[in-house]
């Protein structure tokens, strides 16, 4: 199982199965945005906050 | 014996839209690799390394990296989805208004000044509301509705204060009452693949913003002014973005270069992420 500690708040979060590095998941404690840095093992960090010249 | 074709994707995020691509790339069993915007770094002297990419795919979130990459892609002969002339087009709203309106594409009407004493000047001379947006920048964000002119010499003094250089180049365009939402349409090569309406109550409808979606039928008129506006920002994998306005009918409000397809991909029950792998290859086997 996919389990992560939120750095954060410390929650447990359990990934999905078919989450993929990069990806951005939401804690759903106190729903700050987390970035997976890894799956074997599972890793996420903070992800980067949002930059002026982000968009599509 | 022919190389298989090698696909690079540039990203940022693994957002939806990058996983239905990587998605269509393993089942189309294209060799392709996963090119974090993060963690690649180019020696200016040394293309080689990148030469074994038939085409980049550009999937980045942030704008400068996305577009100074596919720069440094495009002078080694890499072509790149989409090409660096498409993305400083559609990045910069100045830029895409003045190639629209070179091209006789119907949109707002804008002007820009460059003090905020002059930009006060031009912004009395169009009348108000006028809706002041930041050059550079994406999803509704900085998007000022200026209803008067106490508000119009807060706004100007704030932003040539507290923003960047950029901001200080102050594009003006009129207000549009437009009916509770817009217009977005997927343009992909020389054809406009689906349409959606991004409805919302307040006068910014991007979904990003919390506008939701509703499947739009692609009129003739609609195809016509979107396909002229891809044309007139070099072509490519496009989103133009419509407005209706009740006396001049479709006026194109901004087309973006990157798009985020999450709302229109099922709406439309089109496979999006595919239709751009396709173009992409299509690219790839023109340059090879």
């Amino acid at each position: 199982m996919n389990a992560v500690s939120c750095p954060e708040c410390g929650a447990e979060i359990a990934l999905e199965a078919s989450v993929e590095v990069g990806e951005i998941t939401v804690c759903p404690d106190c729903g700050v945005d987390l970035e997976v840095t890894g799956l074997n093992p599972a890793a996420v960090q903070l992800a980067p906050m949002e930059q002026e010249d982000w968009g599509e | 014996m022919t190389r298989k074709l090698r696909i690079g994707v540039l990203f940022s995020r693994v957002r939806v839209e990058e996983k239905w691509i990587f998605a269509s790339l393993e089942r189309r069993g294209i060799d392709y690799e996963r090119l974090d915007d993060r963690l690649v770094h180019f020696d200016m002297d040394d293309p080689e390394p990148w030469r074994q990419y038939d085409v980049i795919l550009e999937r980045s979130i942030s704008y400068t990296n996305g577009l100074y990459a596919c720069r440094i892609f495009n002078t080694w002969g890499i072509p790149s989805v989409n090409t660096a002339e498409v993305a400083e087009a559609c990045g910069d709203k100045l830029i895409t208004t003045a190639l629209l309106a070179k091209a006789g594409v119907p949109q707002p009407h804008s002007r820009v000044a460059f003090t905020p004493e002059s930009a006060i000047e031009t912004i009395e001379a169009m009348g108000y509301p006028v809706v002041l947006k930041p050059v550079i920048g994406s999803w509704g964000r900085l998007l000022a509705k200026v209803n008067d002119r106490d508000t119009a010499e807060a706004i100007l003094e704030h932003k040539a204060t507290l923003g960047s250089v950029q901001h200080s180049v102050f594009y003006i365009q009129e207000y549009i009452k437009k009916p509770g939402r817009d217009i977005r349409a997927v343009v992909i090569g020389d054809k406009v693949i689906t349409a959606i309406y991004r409805k919302s109550a307040h006068w910014i409808t991007n979904t990003a913003r919390g506008g939701e979606g509703e499947l739009c039928p692609v009129t003739p008129e609609l195809e016509e002014v979107s396909l002229k506006a891809a044309q007139a920002v070099g072509g490519g994998v496009l989103a133009v973005d419509v407005i209706e306005d009740p006396e001049r009918g479709m006026l194109v409000n901004e087309v973006n270069h990157t798009m985020e397809f999450h709302t229109v991909q099922p709406l439309s029950g089109i496979d999006i992420a595919d239709t751009i792998v396709g173009y992409a290859v299509d690219v790839a086997m023109k340059k090879s």
